[in-house]
């Protein structure tokens, strides 16, 4: 005769099986009527006087539960057969296939009610018509509003345009080069082991042009000019130069480092309060 | 006081006609609640009595309920406020009229086939598949432009994933429980003589809205 413990042991597993197999039926996995609901429910009553702990009453209602999801199931599936409409779709699909043209034509007809619709012009939709006709202001009084200015089509020249600020007053490569001179040229003047402080190289007069810079920067680093060395502890950043672009860099795969050029950090930068 | 109801009634009815047989918006039909608006709360019975009249027509009044959902027991008339009614022809069309009415003979057993295949399918079916099926018979550059067209006028609706399911014309028009007895009752045919005839119709042929 086994103790209390171990039929509360062999209790608990068999909901947990009974469990398992109603979360199948419930993935639509096994046929829901694979489970004998009444022996389950004979199971479940049988072990019930025995559970006395919170976990143990969860188990047992969670059981119930799923098994009432499956009975759920079950009478859907009953539902669905005793429908008029529910036909085997095997048989339903040879009889499409071997039907003949004439023969599905029949069969149709024998189901199918055409709409009936009217399209007629009536004396008093004509006169509705011309009324409206009558009172419809000319396309061009009503349009005037719209006219838009005729505009000369010529060419432009590149001083136009640089004028207008639609282009810069050098090629972006050709700017992008001298600053990569420049960059150079600083980190040999101001810099340590090749590089510089970022915000050094930035920084400049106006915020304006600090923005510029730092645009430009971001692609020297992009285009494989620079790089940036980052010490995460001290939280400095510094930009190197190639002494050769670095054509490869393009290819590979890159990490975008964001660096906030914002008006609060230029001003400390210009108070000497950012490196 | 008799006659007057009466006058009452055969003014609604005849209103009734006019929004029924001319189309007022894209689809045809007309909702419940535009009856309602129109006709007043009674609007149920004034189309029962012209659902009487149409009779010796071999016409109908026919009601479709929103989402396929038809009421068990007598509708209430919330439920035939969201409801869609037609006029649909009671009886049923002889081959030689359906031809009459624009339908190619191909184009409608390619319906036929089309719609009891997707009512096999529980209501969808792989677009796919309806090709492979339709191309059995049909000349394989008409199975995509049948299908397009059954999709234009209503009987289909297509999904992004190319899934196709039953629209509104379908549920308006076909019986879909008759067409299902019908098509089970059915012998299996061998190939009439009159389809070589009709396949030789194909290219040129226009198409009717």
């Amino acid at each position: 005769m086994p103790s209390k413990k171990e039929q509360k042991k062999f209790g608990r597993e068999k909901l947990q099986r009974i469990i398992e197999m109603c979360m199948a039926i419930e993935n639509h996995t096994v046929d829901p009527f694979l489970l004998n609901v009444d022996d389950v429910i004979k199971v479940v009553k049988e072990y019930f006087p025995q559970w006395e702990k919170a976990d143990e009453l969860n188990l047992d209602s969670e059981a119930i539960h799923h098994l009432a999801s499956v009975i759920k199931l079950q009478s859907e599936w009953v539902k669905n057969r005793s429908t008029s409409l529910y036909t085997d779709p095997f048989l339903l699909e040879e009889k499409i296939v071997q039907a003949g043209k004439e023969e599905m034509i029949n069969v149709f007809l024998g189901a199918w009610h055409p709409l009936v619709e009217l399209e007629q012009l009536s004396l008093h939709s004509l006169a509705e018509a011309m009324r409206y006709w009558d009172g419809l202001v000319p396309i061009r009084e009503r349009w005037k509003d719209f006219e838009v200015p005729d505009f000369a089509i010529g060419f432009t020249s590149r001083d136009e345009l640089i004028k207008d600020r639609v282009l810069g007053d050098k090629f972006f490569s050709e700017e992008l080069e001298a600053y990569w001179q420049e960059l150079k040229m600083r980190v040999k003047e101001k810099g340590a082991d090749g590089k510089m402080f970022y915000w050094d190289f930035i920084g400049a007069d106006t915020y304006e042009e600090t923005v510029n810079r730092a645009f430009l920067a971001s692609f020297l680093i992009s285009y494989g000019y620079a790089t940036l060395v980052i010490r995460p502890l001290e939280e400095e950043v510094f930009i190197k130069p190639f002494d050769k672009p670095n054509t490869k860099i393009q290819s590979q795969q890159s990490v975008s480092i964001p660096i906030a050029v914002t008006y609060e950090n230029w001003q400390k930068w210009e108070r000497g309060e950012l490196d | 006081m008799r006659k007057k109801t009466k006058g009452i009634y055969a003014s609604k009815i005849k209103r009734a006609t006019h929004m029924l047989f001319y189309r007022r918006h894209q689809k045809p039909g007309v909702k419940g609640w535009e009856f309602h608006r129109a006709l007043g709360a009674d609007y149920p019975k004034v189309l029962e009595v012209l659902d009487d009249y149409l009779k010796s027509l071999d016409l109908m009044v026919k009601t479709v309920f929103e989402e396929e959902k038809t009421p068990v027991g007598k509708p209430t008339l919330e439920e035939l406020n969201r409801a869609r009614f037609y006029v649909t022809l009671r009886g049923e069309l002889t081959p030689k009229e359906a031809k009459m009415i624009g339908w190619r003979i191909d184009d409608l057993a390619g319906l036929a086939v089309t719609i009891s295949y997707i009512i096999s399918k529980k209501g969808q079916a792989p677009r796919k598949d309806i090709e492979e099926l339709l191309s059995e018979k049909l000349p394989g550059w008409k199975v995509g432009i049948n299908i397009d067209r059954y999709i234009r006028y209503g009987y289909l609706q297509q999904d992004d994933n190319e899934q196709l399911y039953l629209d509104w014309r379908t549920r308006a028009e076909v019986d879909e429980k008759a067409l299902i007895e019908i098509l089970l009752r059915s012998e299996a045919q061998t190939t009439l003589p009159s389809e070589s005839a009709e396949e030789k119709e194909g290219v040129g042929e226009q198409e009717n809205e």
